[in-house]
């Protein structure tokens, strides 16, 4: 493998693992503070790429406008789907919340499906599709993969910001460290829940209306995404968004350079098995940290 | 199992129970639904296992189709390109299945709640990978095909209707196990654990050990029920065994109830009914509805479907002799009840009063 | 506490009245005596939804057409399509349900070879003829086994000695293969590494990929370091059309060959302009223009384009074409059923007319069924197909 191949591997790997963190970012969120896993969030990302797609076409909104509605539009089904499926359980363990996600990812896809039928659609890249030469290697990124990146940038930074120094950010993170404690101080966790929803949906969205064009969007394709974010979002233990955006990069990283090694059983046919191997050390590793951590306290 | 009903009716049920399900297949009764009834039956094998897994250990098996298709595909590469007696290689498929088990338990028991979930699924897309890709031996996507029927002596299991009986044998047998198995010191050790990790380790009891010998016994019945399921279909093929498949499991798992063992025939009755007899009048549809049904199941009965059955039954036990005015009430009642019940919804979602 | 039971109970009370209801009214009512009962297993929502919707939709609209003109021997067709969602098990399960609850005659479809592959020994115990849609070729072969199988798609084999065939006649000797990990990619795949020795042949670079993969640049970039002189890919379009879009991004010059499955609309959409040049073999309904009307398809194929496009948007495709021939197929097998036989004669029946078509003139080709062939295509049933400027055109 030459230079300027691994730096194109380098380069495919950050920009899956861009999509990978992105779509994890909405499982951490919502887990943190709910501790509900949803399997919704791949249709976050579905509706946010096929709304922009049928408003930059069949409506021949501009882009950005597209953008907007899109989000927006995710944003009002993560309220929904929390105001009337979650909320409505009111009883209900955490399991069987997680399995009202199922069906509620299940109804929508089934809703996609009848709405833009089974086709995969490609929404107009924002930037054109001519691929930009990198200076000094052989490789080449196209400006879409850049606008994935730096929307993962973005994103995660503004997060950041959110969480840290805003009095909403705060209180969700009170929440997902305590909800008791949260409680106690004025916290409502049921508003806090229902902006966690709103916020992964948003950030769902986004990265749906970005992604788009460059991996072509259908009805279902937030199940494969969300299998991937689910696994990104598992490295950074479902509360740390920055771990959350390490681990989605390493996967997306891992699984091209195996690809480009070539060489035994790293090749493409295995490039799952060899990612997910490497993510399951790190997790035996985290754990074995963790445990002493704990028994240290 | 059937506490809630009165003793002397109770032995009644059971049999009344039992001679429906004996009577099931013939043509004359519900013979239609024979297939169906085996894929049930197969499928409650699984989430026995996966019940009693997630409802004591309170850990999620994100990966429970990877065992089931290890017994699967044991079962069928053993049969037919070996040509091992189907039945040996049934008992080695679980033998192989618990050992695996049992190799990846210990190290994954020590991760805590996610890491845990993380690391079944992690085991459960790595299975199916190799499902798919090792073609030489499983046959790669397409699958196998021409698995032998299991036989006793002269007697093959060729037809549905006397596979309903070999699966159903299984599957009560299996549920009768893990009652005993629940009742017995091990069952009472799990209740414990089950109640308080810390509590049970500060009287003596090796809550890993005991986690672990759950997850294998798990693996055992999805290697059974995996066995099982090939020799009926002939065929096998990685599709049932990815992710979509174990969560299907544990959909299944969740609906009849954990820690119930019974539930579980209710959760594999419940999905399978539903994706396959209920809706396919549907139409395109489908697949909506299945989710909706799924929400609104969940939404209404979270404890699972038998819980709820049994607290029905055990209303109807006492109310059955006022049923006639309270069926009259209702039907007054309802329209009523539900304008108010869905205008409060609405309301208080949307417009953020007071919730009760 | 006492309302939550209540409501618990009225719930479960109502689902099970649904249920029943609903599982009462479904329930075929035995071989209705004014109607022929055909059963459909094809896959309109999963993976292989693209090939399945439009094979549902022929179906439809041939069974409208048939029923409007007078029906078949003075019997209303009635076909039973059932989805099995691209999934092996419930493709088992529906065929057994149409078998053994609706009582059909024949069963047309599955869509995916997986499938297909799947209820063989089901038909088989059952011995009710199928005719596929699938491209495997061990669908039909070998063929002892397959006494009451049939197909109509071109074999994988076929196009994969068409493609190799142009590649030869072009001096190219290295080749870079991409393939679907799915069913169908790996029965490529298969054929692509046995085949290429026989055509002078060499693959110098061996890839594979997911379906729903992101991106396909990791491995082009490995194929860009090898001396290969053509890629040949084998997916259906979704898959197919990232591998263009990539191959472009990267910048590969080198000619790219598909396979049959990207014979839509849907792939010239998805991939842009890097679809132009894509060379791939394929029944000749996607260039019908360019056939002549002395072309024995010529009529059939403008038919079948017209009417399904007045119907249907999105374009005609070769998938609802192989639905089309296997449908019409079992008609003629129909048109010639004597009355009075019981339900297994009619099966044995109904599969001993198919095995007796001669030269029926099908979207995907002239077919000719045999006892030792249950594909039958004829030699030039199919078309090289070249995208330029977005349109299909026929190389001849």
């Amino acid at each position: 493998m030459s230079i300027d191949q691994f730096v194109q591997y380098l380069i495919v790997g950050l920009t899956d693992g861009s999509i990978y963190a992105l779509v994890g970012l909405g499982f951490t969120i919502i887990y943190a503070v709910t501790r509900i896993i949803n399997f919704a969030q791949g249709e976050f990302v579905m509706i946010g790429g096929m709304l922009s797609y049928t408003l930059a076409t069949s409506a021949g909104l501009s882009i950005p406008l597209s953008f907007l509605v899109s989000v927006l539009s995710a944003a009002a089904v993560g309220a929904m789907m929390y105001l009337f499926a979650i909320r409505t359980a009111r009883r209900a363990s955490v399991i069987s919340l997680i399995i009202i996600t199922i069906g509620f990812s299940i109804f929508v896809r089934g809703v996609a499906a009848e709405i833009w039928g089974v086709s995969n659609v490609r929404p107009p890249f924002f930037s054109g599709k001519a691929p930009v030469s990198l200076p000094f290697v052989d490789a080449v990124i196209t400006p879409q993969a850049i606008w994935i990146i730096g929307t993962a940038v973005v994103v995660t930074l503004l997060l950041h910001l959110f969480l840290k120094y805003t009095m909403v950010g705060k209180a969700l993170k009170a929440c997902a460290v305590n909800p008791k404690a949260a409680g106690l101080v004025g916290i409502n966790a049921r508003t806090m829940a229902l902006i966690a929803f709103v916020l992964a949906a948003v950030i769902g969205g986004t990265s749906g209306v970005v992604m788009a064009p460059h991996i072509l969007a259908s009805y279902d394709m937030g199940v494969m995404l969300g299998l991937k974010g689910f696994v990104a979002a598992s490295i950074g233990g479902f509360k740390n968004p920055i771990a959350t955006v390490a681990g989605g990069l390493l996967l997306g990283v891992v699984e091209n350079v195996a690809v480009g090694i070539n060489w035994g059983p790293f090749t493409s046919s295995y490039k799952h098995v060899i990612a997910l191997m490497v993510l399951l050390l790190i997790l035996l590793i985290k754990s074995g940290r963790l445990a002493s951590e704990e028994r240290a306290a | 199992m059937f506490e809630f009903v009165t003793s002397k009716w109770r032995h009644l049920v059971a049999a009344a129970l039992l001679i429906f399900l004996i009577l099931l297949p013939f043509n004359w009764f519900l013979g239609q639904y024979t297939s169906i009834m085996i894929f049930i039956g197969i499928s409650t094998i699984v989430t026995v296992g996966l019940c009693l897994l997630m409802g004591y250990t309170g850990q999620v098996s994100l990966g429970q189709a990877a065992f089931y298709g290890l017994g699967a595909y044991f079962s069928a590469v053993l049969s037919k390109s070996y040509h091992v007696n189907p039945w040996l290689a049934m008992l080695i498929a679980a033998v192989a299945t618990g050992l695996f088990a049992f190799l990846i338990g210990y190290p994954i028991f020590r991760l805590r709640g996610n890491y845990l979930a993380m690391a079944t699924l992690g085991i459960g897309l790595i299975m199916y990978i190799l499902f798919r890709q090792l073609i030489g031996i499983t046959g790669g996507p397409d699958g196998m095909a021409g698995i032998p029927y299991l036989s006793i002596g002269g007697f093959t299991f060729d037809t549905n209707f006397k596979r309903y009986f070999l699966v159903w044998f299984f599957c009560l047998a299996v549920l009768f196990l893990s009652q005993n198995i629940v009742r017995s010191r091990t069952g009472r050790a799990l209740r414990a654990i089950h109640g308080s990790e810390v509590a049970a380790e500060s009287v003596g009891i090796n809550v890993a050990r005991f986690k672990v010998k759950i997850f294998v016994l798990s693996a055992v019945y999805a290697s059974l029920a995996g066995s099982l399921f090939v020799h009926h279909l002939r065929f096998v093929s990685p599709q049932e065994f990815d992710f979509i498949g174990s969560v299907k499991l544990v959909v299944m798992a969740v609906i009849g109830g954990l820690a119930s063992i019974w539930g579980a025939i209710f959760g594999a009755g419940a999905t399978h009914l539903l994706s396959n007899e209920l809706l396919l009048n549907l139409g395109k549809w489908d697949i909506v509805a299945y989710g909706i049904i799924l929400m609104l199941v969940m939404i209404f009965t979270p404890e699972g479907l038998f819980v709820a059955l049994k607290s029905a039954s055990r209303w109807l036990q006492y109310n059955w002799r006022d049923l006639p005015g309270i069926i009259k009430r209702k039907r007054d009642e309802l329209p009523g009840q539900m304008k108010f019940f869905l205008g409060r919804m609405l309301l208080t979602r949307l417009w953020r009063k007071n919730e009760p | 506490m006492q309302k939550y039971l209540k409501r618990a109970a009225t719930l479960i009370l109502a689902v099970a009245v649904l249920a029943v209801g609903s599982a009462s009214c479904g329930d075929g009512d035995g071989a209705t005596a004014e109607s022929y009962k055909v059963g459909a297993l094809l896959s309109t929502t999963g993976g292989a939804s693209n090939l399945g919707v439009p094979e549902a939709n022929t179906v439809e609209m041939m069974v409208e057409q048939i029923n409007a003109a007078g029906g078949i021997n003075g019997r209303l067709l009635e076909v039973i399509v059932y989805n099995d969602e691209t999934d092996a098990a419930k493709c088992a399960n529906l065929a057994n349900r149409l078998i053994e609850q609706d009582e059909v005659l024949a069963i047309i479809g599955p869509t995916t070879s997986g499938n297909s592959l799947a209820i063989i020994e089901t038909v088989t115990s059952a011995q009710i003829p199928l005719v596929s849609c699938a491209a495997s070729a061990d669908i039909i072969e070998p063929v002892e086994e397959r006494y009451w199988v049939f197909k109509t798609p071109q074999t994988d084999r076929q196009v994969v000695a068409e493609i190799y065939t142009y590649l030869q006649s072009e001096g190219i000797t290295k080749i870079a293969i991409m393939t679907a990990t799915s069913s169908f990619g790996t029965g490529g795949k298969k054929y692509l590494e046995s085949e290429a020795g026989d055509f002078g042949l060499t693959i110098v670079a061996n890839q594979v990929f997911d379906e729903g993969a992101t991106s396909m640049i990791s491995q082009l970039t490995v194929i860009k370091g090898t001396d290969a002189e053509a890629v040949v890919c084998w997916a259906i379009d979704p898959e197919s059309a990232v591998v263009a879009m990539d191959m472009q991004t990267l910048q590969i010059d080198l000619p790219l060959l598909c396979s049959h499955g990207i014979a839509n609309m849907d792939f010239i959409a998805a991939a842009g302009d890097a679809a132009n040049g894509v060379i791939f073999p394929a029944g000749k309904l996607p260039v019908v223009s360019y056939v002549p009307q002395t072309d024995p398809q010529w009529e059939v194929l403008t038919t079948y384009k017209a009417d399904y496009e007045s119907r249907y948007t999105g374009g005609v495709s070769t998938f609802g074409g192989h639905a089309y021939d296997a449908l019409s197929m079992v008609v003629i097998a129909l048109e010639d059923l004597e009355e009075g036989l019981s339900l297994a004669e009619s099966r044995a029946a109904i599969r001993d007319n198919l095995e007796s078509i001669s030269g029926f003139v099908g979207t995907g080709g002239i077919f000719t069924m045999s006892p030792t062939d249950h594909l039958g295509m004829q030699p030039g049933s199919l078309a090289l197909i070249e995208i330029v400027d977005g349109e299909w055109t026929w190389k001849q």
